[in-house]
């Protein structure tokens, strides 16, 4: 187990410092800098500025300035807003789009597991075409047209919750609504068919023989078994979260760190960038690591596999 | 594996020399008969085709140009003259969402035909030469897996100009991921048979054992994840248009739609409600093609 996660751990390393590495590259490869969308800067004064950040090294000097700042967790200055550092404003950024990354898994799995649960158990009935209706729904219907519907109905027509911001606790039940149920529907599929196949075993038809409840044949047995699927499936959709959480934050102007990486993409503030991306980069294997080791240990065989 | 086999028609065709052409077709005849029962299959297929006929021949047939404006109306409702009403610069939408339509199915093709090249090539050379090859190569797509590919994407576009050529190759780039380990999968349980063996007993070179006698019995697989990679690279498309970062005016695509309705909602509710109707209209039927697909195909799900 331990030396499992080890290689993993390694290769997680790696592809973060590919990562970092291509992306300073191709931000500095690219045409027109983080200064020339201001109007007449006067070339004393650019040069100025391009000494103060550093941008008058040689590339390679850069790169390994910037390495090196890194390993002491220090994303350095904001092109953008003078006198801010990059790690300010990620600390400032993050909790909010991890609260609503958050709620939204919370509301994707609540709702996907229950509907996966119900179809499963009651096949072919009512029940099981309305957990199918709704999962259609989710994977058919993107978030940004649900979202503005959203507001739409429930913000501007009743008036039950404000149609932008993240002051009010309320706030939150939209966005995390929305972007919940576009992850719910995927989930309730692996769980109905997970749990379908599990429900035929042999295992199963021993619990029952012994005179197990249903409830525990179901939460004790099959589960287990049949929420591997669904584990596997929890990376590419925290992954998927938190860049759907662009499009949210978006919509429902919510000052998170979507907002903030497509509006730092568009200033050309490198710095700012490439910290946003790498933070992105190290959360979502930092997640996959997780659900790696979590499907370890809940399948010995894929355990034995590595 | 599943626990019920109903028939295995896959087993069965795969017998190789000049038997193939006629069990294949009889193959291909099963498969549609087990289609035309599935009802929402066939909704799926028949909405796609209305859609697509609509997006290619409408905009001929339409009094209103795409690109005509008439301030004086301004945002009208839907009524006899303009069908789905008009944008705030008094534009048809309805030629509008044809136009755009042309352009989003446009770029759900190429991007996906970039996928499935990039994909069928890789796996199929990882599953058939195996060994170290295979595991070098599948490691890189476990990587590749874990990168946020999605953000690799914005900033291809917002640095390189929101060019649409680009466009399909980066989101091309990025869908090819799980179609290539299907293929290795497929490959490398179907190189183990006879009639693959048979093949390196005539001495036919490994390039044409791999092209001409196995990559055909894996085509039920790749025409499945075909049809269910285009909705997500729709999606994609439609993801980055509202971002601003995809299709740029005067061009439009149903993304670029639904941003636009998303924004004036408020007033004219039907600029974001008919784009989105339609665009997820065409998602629902892919995915519903797809699916029918899988089982008239008889193709397990399983990726692993």
């Amino acid at each position: 187990m331990l030396r499992f996660i080890t290689s993993r751990l390694l290769q997680s390393l790696l592809a973060l410092y590919l990562i970092v590495t291509a992306t300073f590259f191709m931000l500095r490869f690219v045409p027109g800098g983080p200064f020339t969308a201001e109007k007449a800067v006067p070339p004393e004064i650019l040069r100025n500025l391009e000494a103060h950040y550093g941008l008058n090294q040689p590339l390679p000097r850069q790169y390994l300035d910037y390495l090196g700042s890194l390993l002491h967790g220090d994303f350095g200055p904001s092109f953008k807003y003078s006198n801010r550092t990059v790690n300010e404003i990620l600390a400032d950024k993050l909790p909010v789009s991890l609260e609503l990354g958050l709620w939204s898994l919370g509301v994707a799995l609540l709702l996907g597991l229950s509907l996966g649960i119900i179809a499963a158990l009651r096949r072919n009935t009512w029940a099981d075409y309305l957990a199918t209706a709704v999962g259609t729904i989710g994977l058919s219907v993107p978030t940004f047209v649900i979202g503005p519907l959203c507001v739409l109905a429930f913000a501007i027509h009743t008036g039950w919750f404000s149609a932008s911001g993240w002051y009010l606790p309320a706030d939150r039940v939209l966005p995390s609504l929305v972007l919940g149920l576009a992850y719910a529907a995927p989930i309730s599929r692996l769980t109905r068919g997970g749990l379908l196949e599990v429900l035929h075993q042999d295992y199963i038809r021993t619990a029952r023989a012994k005179g197990a409840s249903e409830a525990r044949v179901v939460f004790k047995h099959a589960l287990r078994g049949g929420l591997l699927p669904v584990v596997a499936y929890l990376g590419p959709a925290t992954a998927g979260i938190l860049t759907g959480s662009f499009v949210i934050e978006t919509i429902f102007q919510i000052p998170g760190l979507g907002r903030e990486f497509v509006t730092s993409a568009f200033n050309r503030d490198y710095t700012l960038v490439l910290g946003t991306v790498i933070l992105y980069a190290a959360l979502i294997m930092a997640l996959n690591l997780l659900v790696d080791v979590v499907q370890a240990w809940m399948n010995p065989k894929v355990r034995l596999e590595t | 594996m599943s626990t019920s086999a109903p028939s295995t028609p896959h087993a069965s065709g795969l017998s190789p020399g000049g038997e193939a052409a006629e069990r294949g077709s009889s193959l291909g005849h099963d498969a549609w008969l087990r289609l035309r029962q599935n009802k929402l299959a066939v909704f799926g297929a028949c909405t796609l085709l209305v859609v697509a006929l609509a997006c290619s021949l409408g905009p001929l047939l339409s009094p209103y140009g795409y690109e005509e404006t008439r301030l004086e109306l301004g945002a009208s409702a839907p009524g006899l003259r303009h069908w789905l009403g008009t944008d705030v610069l008094g534009r048809d939408l309805l030629v509008r969402m044809l136009y755009g339509g042309r352009i989003s199915l446009a770029v759900g093709l190429s991007a996906t035909v970039v996928a499935l090249t990039i994909g069928v090539v890789y796996g199929a050379v990882a599953g058939f030469f195996g060994g170290k090859l295979d595991a070098a190569l599948m490691r890189a797509v476990d990587i590749l897996y874990s990168l946020p590919f999605t953000i690799f994407v914005i900033l291809l576009m917002v640095f390189f100009g929101r060019n649409i050529i680009l466009l399909f190759v980066a989101i091309g780039a990025v869908e090819w991921l799980t179609m290539a380990r299907i293929v290795r999968g497929q490959v490398m349980s179907i190189k183990q048979m006879e009639f693959v063996e048979a093949a390196h007993a005539l001495g036919f070179g490994r390039r044409r054992i791999l092209f001409r006698h196995i990559l055909p019995n894996v085509l039920g697989p790749i025409i499945v994840y075909t049809t269910l990679t285009i909705p997500s690279v729709m999606l994609l498309e439609a993801f980055l248009s509202f971002l601003g970062l995809g299709v740029q005016p005067p061009m439009s695509s149903w993304g670029v739609l639904i941003k636009d309705g998303a924004e004036k909602m408020e007033e004219f509710p039907w600029l974001l409600l008919f784009p989105g109707t339609v665009f997820s209209l065409t998602l629902f039927s892919l995915n519903f093609l797809g699916d029918g697909l899988r089982d008239a195909l008889d193709v397990r799900s399983s990726k692993d």
